[in-house]
């Protein structure tokens, strides 16, 4: 894998900002794009837009072909069994209020539990939430271990008869940590409960098999993996998705409207309602060709290495607090610096060129857990180097340096 | 970007000794008030009567700049009618523009003129601000 090759397919990576070369440590809350990735959007609406699925122009079938092109590219990305099987939405917080919204609320009753962790993004935690108040079902957390990793042995013991659904990040955007999907999974349906799967963090780094994990739902987001904002998938069991009603209600979703009933298309075009974002899922494609290309497993192999990088070196530094497990951690690193606040970190690194997250991450339980308010995050792709890592690493002994002399 | 501009010797003095830290018990306006988008938390209690802030103290967990500022706030607003409160309110949201505003009563607060320069932190250096709007319009 040539680093220097592939971040010279990103254009915006090329720049300087205030005054220093970029460093960009923001890919966690959303990636950057590669050429091809921009390229393919902009010749989309060069040469083929137009609406899908009822067009009887060439245009339309040129469009039509585009979309479900994307859609069998994405199912054979996460191998799974079907096109069918994979809903376009927005991102990875749509489709699990798909989920929540639809199938949770019409499985779950009074007695019966939704099982989440603490670690949870907001996403994958107030739709379970509100989910739990809706039905009268009872919202459960499997606990974390001290260095916020889950236990198996604690999973066996949260998920019990009465779990209708389980719903777990596959690798936490705070702590890094990757989760054992495949044995939650496995518990999970043991006890007759579904398993969802929040891939925001995973899908850009790991190689994902559906089948291999044997999930029942599996959420993503295309702007974490090269991909445009504003498109990500849904992936169901054909079996589950057909026992789902639509959770919006309008254009491209029916069969057949009358007055006063009607009857929807068959899965997944009845979960996607309205003209969709096709340049999205155009853009959602041309990504996946990108790191295809690469390879997963050589993003994964080199994200670990950046992250254990960056894990030895900020834990050495003096005055670093480094949270989550030492190891099974991709992509990223987060961190506070003495007891200067993680948004003053962050913009002397800004200053320094250097991009990092600060704040709660969309984790608010899970900062309580670890008590404290914020922290900052350095996240690496695959256009990240070692040397990035160095300049974070400078940046932040000139951070230190910096408040070492404003506050001391 | 001239980290200079931002972090002013007196707002660090302000982060390191916080004016007005703390809570009061005698009938105090309390205000809470949190960032969503990044964490931080205030509370603000104002001693009000008949219309003038007589006391003003807070609480909370912030960057230093939504604290220095918050220091400085409690500073400036203490013995000022809800009227002249509020303008001064005004003021420092013309600060955060850019636009030119001085401080009288408080001269301290134009340290955070700065802060204009970097629009990442203005919500940091407003939400005391906020707070105190928001427990004016609760007492009107
Ligand atoms: C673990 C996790 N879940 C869900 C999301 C939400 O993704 P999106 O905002 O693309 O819907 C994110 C994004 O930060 C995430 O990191």
């Amino acid at each position: 894998m040539n680093i220097q090759a592939i971040k010279e397919q990103f254009p915006i990576l090329q720049q300087e900002v205030n005054g220093h070369p970029l460093v960009y440590l923001d890919s966690a809350a959303s990636s950057q794009k590669p050429r091809s990735v921009i390229d393919a959007i902009s010749r989309y609406y060069e040469t083929d837009h137009s609406n899908v699925h009822r067009g009887v122009h060439t245009l339309g079938s040129r469009a039509t072909e585009a979309y479900e092109g994307a859609r069998e590219k994405v199912a054979s990305f996460l191998n799974a069994a079907h096109p069918e099987e994979i809903v376009f939405t927005r991102g990875t917080t749509t489709a699990l209020n798909l989920v929540a919204s639809s199938y949770a609320r019409s499985v779950c009753k009074e007695g019966d539990e939704i099982v989440i962790t603490p670690m949870e993004h907001h996403s994958n935690l107030i739709p379970w939430q509100q989910a739990a108040k809706a039905t009268g079902a009872t919202l459960k957390y499997i606990p974390l271990q001290p260095d916020g990793s889950l236990s198996l042995a604690d999973v066996e013991k949260t998920i019990t008869p009465n779990t209708k659904v389980v719903s777990v990040t596959y690798v936490s955007n705070v702590l890094g940590v990757v989760n054992p999907i495949k044995e939650i999974t496995a518990i999970a349906h043991r006890n007759g409960a579904v398993m969802v799967v929040d891939g925001a963090q995973s899908t850009a780094h790991l190689k994902i098999d559906v089948q291999d994990l044997d999930c029942d739902f599996y959420a993503f987001s295309g702007h974490k993996m090269c991909g445009p904002t504003g498109i990500g998938a849904l992936y169901g069991k054909k079996s589950l998705l057909e026992k789902m009603e639509p959770i919006e209600y309008g254009g491209e979703m029916i069969d057949f409207v009358d007055l006063y009933e009607s009857t929807w298309k068959d899965v997944p075009y009845r979960f996607e309602g309205g003209t969709p974002i096709i340049a999205g899922a155009v853009g959602l494609g041309a990504a996946i060709d990108f790191l295809q290309q690469i390879g997963l497993d050589e993003i994964d192999k080199h994200e670990r290495r950046l992250a254990a990088y960056a894990y030895d070196k900020l834990t050495a530094m003096d005055g670093i607090t480094v949270y989550g497990p030492s190891s099974n951690r991709v992509g990223l690193v987060t961190f506070n610096l003495g007891d200067i606040h993680p948004h003053d970190v962050a913009t002397v690194l800004d200053s320094e060129g250097v991009a990092v997250r600060a704040g709660h991450h969309c984790c608010q339980p899970l900062m309580r857990w670890l008590n404290v308010s914020a922290t900052a995050r350095a996240s690496f792709y695959l256009y990240n180097t070692e040397e990035d890592i160095d300049r974070l690493a400078d940046a932040l002994l000139k951070t230190k340096e910096f408040f070492g002399h404003a506050i001391g | 970007m001239q980290l200079d501009d931002l972090y002013r010797r007196v707002i660090m003095d302000h982060y390191k000794n916080p004016r007005n830290r703390g809570t009061m018990d005698n009938e105090a306006v309390t205000i809470n008030l949190n960032n969503p988008t990044c964490g931080d938390r205030i509370q603000l209690q104002l001693q009000v009567e008949e219309g003038v802030v007589k006391d003003a103290r807070f609480t909370g967990e912030g960057c230093s700049i939504s604290m220095s500022s918050a220091s400085m706030m409690t500073e400036a607003v203490k013995g000022k009618t809800f009227g002249e409160a509020q303008a001064m309110a005004e003021k420092f949201s013309a600060l955060m523009k850019g636009e030119p505003a001085e401080f009288e009563e408080y001269e301290e607060i134009e340290a955070l003129s700065g802060v204009n320069k970097f629009p990442a932190r203005i919500k940091c250096a407003t939400l005391a601000w906020n707070a105190l709007r928001k427990g004016i319009e609760q007492q009107q």
